[in-house]
Formats: structure tokens, sequence, C-alpha cells
């Protein structure tokens, strides 16, 4: 019982069932998931469906955080790819031929690689601070993006375009297969792959990690990269799933939900240990509050509210310094042990 | 002269940390207008004592009066209140702030609610001539060298009306300039009949300035005495743990078979860390480096490893002219080093046994061909058994480990690299006995195997028993280099050490 | 790097701490002539009072951020607590609330948002950028639960504010909010320089530790700063009001981004304990500068102003990182 209640997932799982059992108590048929036209439908499929661009912003915001970073770009991002892909589609002859298509989406994720190699060269480069290097693409790249569409709500009528983040395949919503692949892609590489423990242990001690001969100038590009590559393909989804791109409000606020998501999965801001898993839980939290809000008949308008409670909490119960001082637990500040301790070096 | 009555007395002072005694019934007094250097090695206790002192720890035994009446302090905030200030090498003071800002915060002149930054840079400027000390107390504090900062925060200490001032390691980054304007400091202060605690580990500046040395070994007192009445030699062999007259001698290691030179370094040197040294280690040759605290032991091996860069000289590596621009290169090449500061440098505490075992070698592979589970497990299981680590499971988080254990774990990390030349830095520093024991045949099997090691010890002991060769460092450079034949005893190294020369 | 030394001319004749902010006031002096040179009627000096006008919410909530950056923290609040703002004081004023009792409570509310985030920053140890966040939905989701549509005030009082033109000679003039925002600005420059808690904002950016030790009230100075940022934003809320004659839960979206902009650009560091209100002040001017450019140029498309401020965003602290990387040189 107390290794469940250690478990750094246990307060995290315990909001996502409060919720869901609210929705069981208020809501007829939450739980029903229904077959029509042989596409799924219902509440869970649709949290996945409307929740899939966040999941997967906030997988690449993971391995930045855990590397003690943050990328406040991804927003812009996500308005640069779907506006750069809508674009080259709506400038395309046949814009149901699928070669233009896949061209475009290609181009979009290049670009967005390009992006994160921009933010990651900032950071590890340069040297400067991630929230200040990546505010500056989160600036400027809102311009970006309406430049590319030329301050227009720039609307495609492209049918694979639309399968992206509209349309279905094996019954499912395509945008929650494409998750699953990029879930899948970065578990394997970070955990079948060793990028995950390269990550932890840069993000958890980056002068042992140096010593220990590791690149993390090559590891931070990566996962910045990666990070930038994620929020492209959630740009498609988005622009798709509208069948238009706003360079305006694609993707507005998503940096914040996704360091959320990222939070109140249990990743600490501070870097080191990561959870992917627990990540997807934090963004299905915040989804899945969403849709309760709307299901279960509580004005939209509230939404934020419940969110800031719902995140304040999860902080809170996450916070040591809450636990201590609402628990009246004492906290030893200092359990030094005094050899280890005796001197701390600063390389000049 | 008759003493004057000590300002301070700690007496039987005892602090135990986990696993560790760190203070064990030691006595220690202070009397005003007298410098008082505390003495002793990595791991002695005097960072436990001044933090008992100053209310960063409490204590577990004994007591602690200052001008008679029995203190304990709840943080060093209130042992600044109280009369008693440090200043440590890192300077905690504001930088960003002015240098008057930085004596007077917290208590500057106000008119009205409103700073009257006239009068205080007036008074801020006063206060630092009586130090002798002509600057402009208007510039950031930033902008003036670590020396000056030093004397700032002296300034702030005296002027809220310290008793007693905590100097420690105040000159490791002074050249000699700066610390003969920090002694002229505190040889005014002394005159003002404030009592100074000195910590340092350069040998002649505690014999240029302090009155009075107490010395403490393994978290025990030694002794107080005069420092006019302790030679340099007796000093060392206090600190290290051998008396003059114990002339017992250890078996000596048998020579080094000849191996072909491994690591030629060429007048290599960093300035302000270690002046050019030239060295060369052979195949299967353990090369030992002694030397105080801050004598360039560790500059030494971090220029070897590429941690820092070199400045000067040129380093071969298997005959080969290199130029090792990261850790990274190093590695490549098969050297490894173990970082003394295992917490700071070596460690990523949130990882587990594991992970942390197997970092270097996959950091070497690239994260694109990771190491098979099953090597990995055979790996890890290797070496858990043969260091013995405890407790056995690799899945554990470092952090939760002892710091032997700690160290074993990092030696495991790099002898899965099988690397050419192992560089230790204080391997034994902190462990327990049995550990100690443990890593020190270790090296010995390493090296009968072909492995060049380069082990840095503060135990001459430990040097003398393993390496075939030492090299003998003080005030950051290379003295000497002795062929540990039958003739190096402990007692010549200390010799060596305190002299600066071959005795 | 350490072949670029800045300017090093300028440098000898000025400390170094102001370099950041005369260089910003440079910027600020070559586009206001430039924008002379290429513009007619644009090298007046109603064009800048203007952008005192346009820009006075703006001014106030970046003093606000300026002490929370200061601190090494940041407040992501700041525009949701404008927009809150203005619904409480429209939707009161809407109900017959007398104006000055609207406009003390609105203060009152942004202040106390502050000091419960503040508060929870310190005591319980949560990153500052999460803790405000949570404040923006918080603010945020409080003016949609007001209303989601625009709330027009027609208070006599905000309307005589919005209409009032202060003249002041020749054909200069500002309006009240302008004028309150100067003085906000100059009230805010004496705490930061002439208080306590100003030196003890600057110390606890330089280094909280030291600042611990040295025995100031670091927990008393950090909820300080938060509790100001959410006086300032509510203050800049009403200036909005003033401004809009509207409450709308919508305005002020992404008002934190350009505060926080205005602040680097005014020279002051990300990072904590260096800056100068003066900075943020030039900061402002700098962003309004690039709006009324932008409006004179006409083909222009408003985007640039973000590109712009990008750029900006980027030469500055690219040039923090010089300055910075010299005076730890100057350190040893």
């Amino acid at each position: 019982m107390n290794r469940i209640l250690k478990h750094r997932l246990f307060w995290p799982v315990v909001v996502l069932v409060a919720l869901l059992l609210l929705n069981l108590v208020f809501t007829d048929g939450f739980f029903r998931i229904q077959m029509r036209e042989g596409h799924l439908y219902g509440s869970l499929i649709d949290i996945f469906r409307f929740g899939a661009p966040l999941i997967l912003v906030a997988t690449g915001m993971t391995l930045v955080i855990a590397t003690s970073g943050i990328d406040l770009s991804v927003g812009s991002v996500v308005a640069i790819a779907g506006a750069l892909a809508c674009m080259q589609i709506s400038d395309l002859s046949d814009q149901n031929s699928v070669s233009g298509v896949l061209t475009a989406v290609g181009v979009a994720l290049a670009l967005s690689v390009v992006l994160g190699l921009w933010n990651g060269f900032l950071v590890a480069g340069i040297g400067i601070q991630p929230i200040i290097a990546t505010l500056i693409l989160m600036v400027a790249g809102r311009g970006l993006a309406q430049l590319i569409t030329d301050g227009q709500i720039t609307t495609v009528n492209s049918a694979p375009y639309k399968l992206i983040g509209g349309g279905y395949w094996l019954t499912l919503p395509f945008g929650i297969i494409i998750v699953a692949v990029v879930l899948a892609l970065t578990a394997f590489l970070t955990r079948r792959l060793a990028l995950g423990l390269l990550i932890e242990s840069v993000g958890g001690n980056a002068e042992a990690s140096r010593l220990a001969g590791i690149s993390a100038r090559g590891v931070l590009m990566t996962v910045y990269a990666f990070c930038a590559l994620c929020a492209g393909i959630a740009g498609l989804m988005i622009s798709s799933n509208v069948s238009s791109a706003d360079g305006n409000n694609a993707g507005l606020w998503i940096e914040l939900d996704a360091i959320l998501a990222v939070v109140i999965g249990g990743t600490p801001l501070s870097g080191g240990r990561f959870s992917l898993s627990g990540t997807v839980l934090g963004a299905l939290i915040i989804q899945t509050l969403t849709t309760t809000i709307y299901s279960i008949g509580v004005p939209p308008e509230t939404t934020l509210l419940f969110k800031a409670l719902v995140v304040t909490i999860v902080c809170l119960i996450q916070s040591p310094a809450f636990r201590a001082k609402v628990f009246h637990r004492r906290r030893r500040p200092i359990e030094a042990r005094p050899a280890t301790e005796e001197k701390v070096r600063v390389s000049a | 002269m008759a003493a004057p009555a000590p300002i301070l007395r700690m007496s039987g002072i005892g602090k135990q940390f986990p696993g560790v005694k760190a203070l064990d019934g030691v006595d220690f007094r202070l009397l005003p207008g007298e410098v008082h250097a505390l003495m002793g090695e990595n791991g002695a206790g005097k960072s436990t004592l001044i933090k008992v002192l100053t209310g960063v720890y409490d204590i577990d035994a004994g007591e602690i009066e200052l001008e008679g009446r029995r203190v304990a302090f709840s943080s060093p905030l209130a042992a600044q209140q109280a009369g008693i200030s440090t200043v440590y090498q890192e300077v905690n003071l504001c930088t960003n702030l002015s240098v008057a800002e930085n004596i007077f915060i917290g208590r500057e002149p106000r008119r009205f609610g409103r700073i009257q930054w006239r009068a205080m840079r007036r008074r801020a400027a006063e206060i630092l001539s009586r130090l002798d000390l002509d600057i402009d107390v208007s510039a950031p504090l930033a902008s003036y060298s670590l020396a000056i900062q030093q004397m700032v925060a002296i300034a702030r200490a005296v002027d809220i009306d310290a008793k007693v001032l905590i100097l420690d390691e105040p000159t490791s980054s002074l050249d000699a300039g700066e610390v003969a304007q920090l002694f002229r400091v505190m040889r005014r202060l002394k005159e003002q009949g404030i009592a100074i605690l000195f910590v340092s580990h350069f040998l002649d500046q505690i014999y240029e300035i302090s009155d009075r040395m107490t010395i403490l070994r393994n978290g025990k007192l030694v002794g107080e005495y005069l420092t006019s009445e302790l030679s340099q030699v007796e000093l060392v062999g206090k600190m290290i743990g051998r008396e003059l007259a114990d002339l017992e001698k250890l078996e000596a290691r048998p020579p080094a078979r000849e191996g072909a030179p491994l690591v030629e370094a060429e007048r290599l040197g960093r300035p302000g860390a270690i002046e050019p040294f030239t060295l060369t280690i052979h195949e299967g040759e353990v090369v030992g480096l002694a030397g105080l605290l801050g004598s360039g032991r560790t500059e030494v091996a971090r220029l070897l490893f590429g941690a820092d860069h070199a400045g000067t000289g040129a380093l071969k590596i298997g005959g080969e002219q290199v130029s090792l621009r990261t850790p990274r290169s190093a590695v490549a090449r098969k050297l490894a080093f173990c970082s003394e500061n295992r917490r700071a440098e070596g460690l990523i505490p949130d990882l587990t046994v594991r992970e942390n075992i197997i970092l270097a070698l996959q950091a070497a592979r690239g994260w694109t061909r990771p190491i098979p589970r099953r090597k990995q497990d055979e790996l890890v299981d290797k070496y858990v058994a043969a260091l013995n680590i405890r407790p056995a499971d690799p899945d554990q988080l470092v952090r939760n480990l002892s710091g032997g254990n700690q160290q074993k774990v990092l030696l495991a990390r790099w002898l899965i690299l099988e690397p050419r030349l192992l560089i230790l830095d204080e391997p034994t520093r902190g462990i327990d006995v049995g550990a100690k024991a443990e890593i020190q045949r270790l090296v010995a099997e390493l090296s009968d195997g072909g492995m060049a090691v380069l082990f840095i010890s503060a135990e001459l002991e430990e040097v003398l028993r393993l390496s075939h060769k030492v090299g003998v460092l003080r005030d950051r450079r290379l003295v000497a280099e002795l062929d540990n034949d039958e003739r190096l005893t402990t007692d010549a190294l200390t010799e060596t050490i305190a002299s600066g020369a071959r005795a | 790097m350490t072949s670029i030394t800045g300017l090093p001319g300028l440098r000898r004749v000025v400390p170094q701490k102001y370099v950041p902010v005369l260089v910003t006031a440079c910027l600020f002096v070559a586009m206001f002539v430039a924008g002379g040179v290429r513009y007619d009627n644009f090298a007046t000096g109603q064009i800048i009072l203007n952008v005192f006008i346009d820009n006075a919410f703006l001014l106030v909530v970046a003093v606000g951020m300026t002490f929370v950056i200061l601190t090494g923290g940041i407040d992501l609040s700041v525009g949701s607590v404008v927009a809150l703002a203005t619904m409480v004081s429209a939707s009161l004023l809407k109900d017959g609330w007398p104006a000055y009792a609207v406009i003390a409570l609105v203060l009152v509310i942004g202040a106390t948002l502050g000091l419960g985030m503040g508060a929870i920053i310190h005591y319980f140890e949560i990153q500052p950028f999460i803790v405000t966040l949570a404040g923006m939905f918080l603010a945020r989701g409080l003016c949609y639960t007001i209303s989601t549509d625009s709330i027009p005030i027609e208070n006599e009082t905000f309307t005589a504010i919005a209409q009032t033109r202060i003249n002041l000679g020749g054909d200069l003039s500002l309006s009240p909010s302008a004028v309150i925002s100067i003085v906000v600005v100059l009230i805010a420059a004496y705490m930061l320089h002439y208080t306590r808690l100003g030196r003890n904002v600057y110390a606890t950016g330089g280094s909280e530790q030291s600042a611990l030790l040295m025995g100031l009230p670091v927990a008393r100075t950090k909820i300080a700063v938060y509790t100001i940022s959410g006086f300032c934003s509510a203050l800049g809320g009403l200036l909005f009001a003033f401004y809009s004659l509207s409450g709308y839960g919508l305005s002020a979206v992404g008002m934190e981004l350009d505060a926080i902009a205005a602040v680097v650009i005014g020279g002051t560091l990300l990072t904590g304990g260096s800056g100068y209100l003066a900075g943020t002040v030039l900061g402002v001017l700098v962003l309004g500068l690039i709006q009324t450019i932008i409006s004179f140029e006409g083909t222009l498309s408003s985007w640039w102003t973000k590109i712009f401020i990008g750029v900006l965003l980027f030469a500055f602290i690219l040039l923090q990182r010089v300055f910075s990387a010299g005076s730890r040189r100057g350190a040893h």
C-alpha cells in the first residue's frame, strides 16, 4: 500500500480517476463507445482525439524539461508548421494530390526541426538560459507564422491533409494513431536506445555528465529539435482538423498546457528523471478536465478556473515544502555527509 | 605575556553524521587579538567545527561559550548577530550591488525612510580606509577582484561589531600581492582585539600570519600549539598522522616493468591553476601524487583528462601529440578520471547504480548504440560483485548508497571501459576502512594487469604503498618526482611537502 | 566571445552598469530620427507623448514586472490580471457602483492575487513560472465567469478620464492615464533606489543565498514584489479600461510577453539583480515606437512588430551575455 502511495504517478492517477468518476455520476453514457460508419465514437475517444496535439507537444516538452530546460516556443512552432503546410497546399494545382500534401508536410516538419535546432543552438551553443532563449522564438515565431499566411486565415480543401487531424484510419481517429506512433518512437529512442539515459544524466548533473564523456551539446540540440518536431506535427494536426491555418491563434498557450502536463505528470522542472507516461497522464487530465466541464454542464467559461484549481492542487501536493508544512513533518535541511561536502570547487 | 581570557571556548564538541563521526570530543579556544589557524587535512573536521560554531549544524555533545556565556546558535545569522562573522572563500555578498551597499545593506543610514546614499558612501570609504583600502565604493562589487571582495566582506563583518572573525580558506584564489594585502588587514584587526580563526592550506601563509594553531585529524583534536614552537615538518606529520619518531617502513612496491610511455605531459600548465609541469606515466605504472589540499593535485589530474583546457605545454598519449578539448576526447583515448568530488562531478544521484555504472561506456558508444540489457546485467553484476558494492541491487538509486559504495560505483563506471590510464583523485576519502583496503588492492591488481594509474591521495602511506613513482606538489607546482625505492619514507615525503625540496 | 568587448569608448565614459540602458536609449533615438527622416509629421514631441498615451497600461504593468524580474522571478499572470481589472470595473460600474470605490476594490483585488501567488512561491517553494501560470488561468477564468462578452463602460468619471487631455503648452498634450503611468514610474524608481525594500529586491536577485546570510528579509521581499506586480497589473487594467472604455475577458492576451520583452530590452537581466526602471521605460517606448513606425509605414503589416521585437530581444540578450561575461572576467 505504501509503495503505491509513494509511486510518482499516484496523485496524477487519483486526479484523473476522480475526474472520470465525476463524469460517471454526472454524465450519461460517458463511458459508452459506439461504432458508427466504421468509426469509433464516444467521450473517451474524444478526450484522446482533442488531446492529441497537447500530448504530442507535451512529449517533446518532457524531454526538454528533463534536461532542466524549457521550450516556450512550441506554440509558435505549431502555428508556423500549420501555416507553412497550408500555404503550400493552397498553392497546389490539385489540393488532393497526395504527393503535394506529403511534400508540404515534409517541408513544414523540416522547418520545425530547423527552428528547434535554433533553440538548441542558443541554449547549448551560446549558453543562454532556456527560458529566455526560447522566448525569442515564442515572440518572433507568431510574427513569422502571420508572415507566412500574410496575416490571413488560409483555408485549404484537401482530403489527404484533412486526414491528419480529422480523419479516421482503422476505426480510430488518425490523430490518435499519430500520437501512438510518436509516443512509441519516443519511448523507443529514450528507453530502448540510450537517449533517455543521456538526457536524464545531463539534466541530473551536467558537470558530472561532461566528465563522464557525454556531449551535452549534442544531447541538447537533439532534444530541442525533437521537441520542435513534435510541435510541428501537432501544428499540422491542429490546422488539418480545421482545414485552415491561423498564424495568430493556432497553438496559442499550448506551451503552457504542455509544461503543466509535464509537471502534473511528475517530471520536475529542475530536470533529471522524466516520465513519459506521467506526461500523457498530465495531458489527459488537462483534456479530461475540459471535456468534463463541458459535459457536466458547468459553463465552459469557467474551464480556466477549474484548471487553475487542479494545477494548484496537483502542484501543491507534489511540493515537498507543502507536504512538510501541512503534515508538520520537520524537514532536515542539511543532511550532508561531511566528507563529501568539504570542498566545493568551481571551475573558473 | 599573560594570556588573556579566551573570548570563545568550545569544549568536548561531538558531531555525528550517518555513518561518520565528524567531530569527537574536540576542544578549541580562541583568544582576543590573535590569529588562530585551524589545521587538518580534508575530512579532519575543520569545516564541521566551523559550521557547528556558526549555527549551520547543531552539536551532539559539548558546549560553546562566547565571552563566558553559553551559546547555541540556530543559524549563521544568529551567530553573526552575536558577533561571530564568517567570510568564506566563496564570498557571500551580492556582487551586483555597490561596495558601499554590501557593507551597509540592511542597516543603511536613512532619513524619513530615504536611504542616505552620500552618507553611506562616506562611511563605507571610512571603514575601508581603516583597512588600508582606497577604492571607489560606488562601483559594483563585481568589478573588483576576489581579494577586494573578501576584504569588503571582512569590512561588513567588522562593522557589525564582530568579536570573532572566521576566515575559511580566504586565500585559495588570491595571488601573492592580494594575500599580502589581506594579511595587512588581518594584522590591523588583530590590533583592534578581534579574534581571527584562519583556515588555509598554504603552510607558508600559516607561518606568516598565525600566532597559534589547533590541529584536527579524523574528527579528533591532535593538539593546540604556538606556531613559533612547531616546525613545518612536525605540523605536516601531525596533520597526516605520522610522528617523526615513527619510522615504520612500508614494504616497497615491486618495481614496475619497463612499460612504454603512455602519457607524456611536457610543460603542461594552466595559469592560475597549476604551473607548467612535466610528467611521464608508463603503462602498468602507478604514479602517486602527494601534496596538501590546494597544492595542485587535482589540477594536474583535470588537465591530463581534458576537464580543463591546458593553457600551455603539450600532451602526448601513446606517443601521439593530442589536444584534449573535452573529457569526451580523453575517454575516446581510453583515459578515465574519478573526481574527488563525487557528488558534484561524479554521480548522477537520481539514476540507479546500473545507470551510473554504464554511463561512460554508453556515452562513448553514443546513444544510438545502446548496450544490450544482457550485456549491461553482465557488466554490472560482475563489478557489483568484484567491488563488493552494497546493497548489491543494481536498481537502487545511487543517492541512497554510502560514500564508499558510491565511490565503488564510480570506479566501476570507468573500469568497464578498460582504460589505459585511470586517474583516481582521492578515491579513499571519507569512506570506511574496509572499502579503503578494497580499493587499494584493486589499484595494485589493475596495474599488475598493465593499466597505468595516477593515484592522488592526502594519505602518504597509501601513496607509498601503491605507487612506483611519487610526484610531490606544493603551492601549485610539481616540486619533485621521486622513485619509490627503499629510501623513500613517509618522513622523507613529509619533508619534501613541507620544504618544497627533497630532504 | 572574448573578442567582442562591446562599446569600449562608451564604457570608459559611463559606468558599465548603465551601458545596457544607454544602448536602448540610443536605439530609441535612432529609431526616432530614422522615422523623422523617413516620414513627414513624425519627428514631433507629440509622437513620443502618443507612445506614452497608447502604452500607459503596458508601462505600469512593466514596472511591476521589473520588480519581479529584478528578484529573479517571473510573473505570467499580469495580462490576465489586467483583463480581470477591466472586467471587474466594467461590471461593477454597470451595477451602479461609485467609480472610486470600484478603483479601490480593483487595486485591492490585484494586490491580493499577487500576495497569494508570492506566498505560495516562497513558502511552498514552487517555481514562480508554474504558480503565476495558475494565477493567469485563475484571473482569466474569473473574467469569463463575470461575462464572456465585452461590457461597455459608461460611468461619467471613467469617460471623463478617458476624454481629458492635459495640455502641456504648444501642441503637446497627455492623457491622465499617461500622467498616472509616469507618476507610477517615478514612485517605483524612488522605491527601488531609495528604500530598503528596493535595495533588498536587488540583493535578493543578486544572490538569494547571500541576502539570507546578510540577514535581509528575503521572504518579505519576494512576497512584496509579486504583490507590487499584482497591484501594478490591476492599475494597468484600470488604465486600459480608461483607454478602451470597456471590460473584456479577452483583452490584454499576451501582455505578459510584451511586458517581459520591454523589461529585457530595457537591459534588465532575467536572472535578476541587475537593471533599471529607466530601461523598462525605454523598453516600452521602443516597443511603442515600433508600432508607430509600422503604422506610418502603412505597407508593413502588423506582424512585423512581433518579428522586430523578437530580433531586438535576441540582440539584447546576446549583448547582455557579452557584458555579463565581461564583468565575470573582471571579478577574477
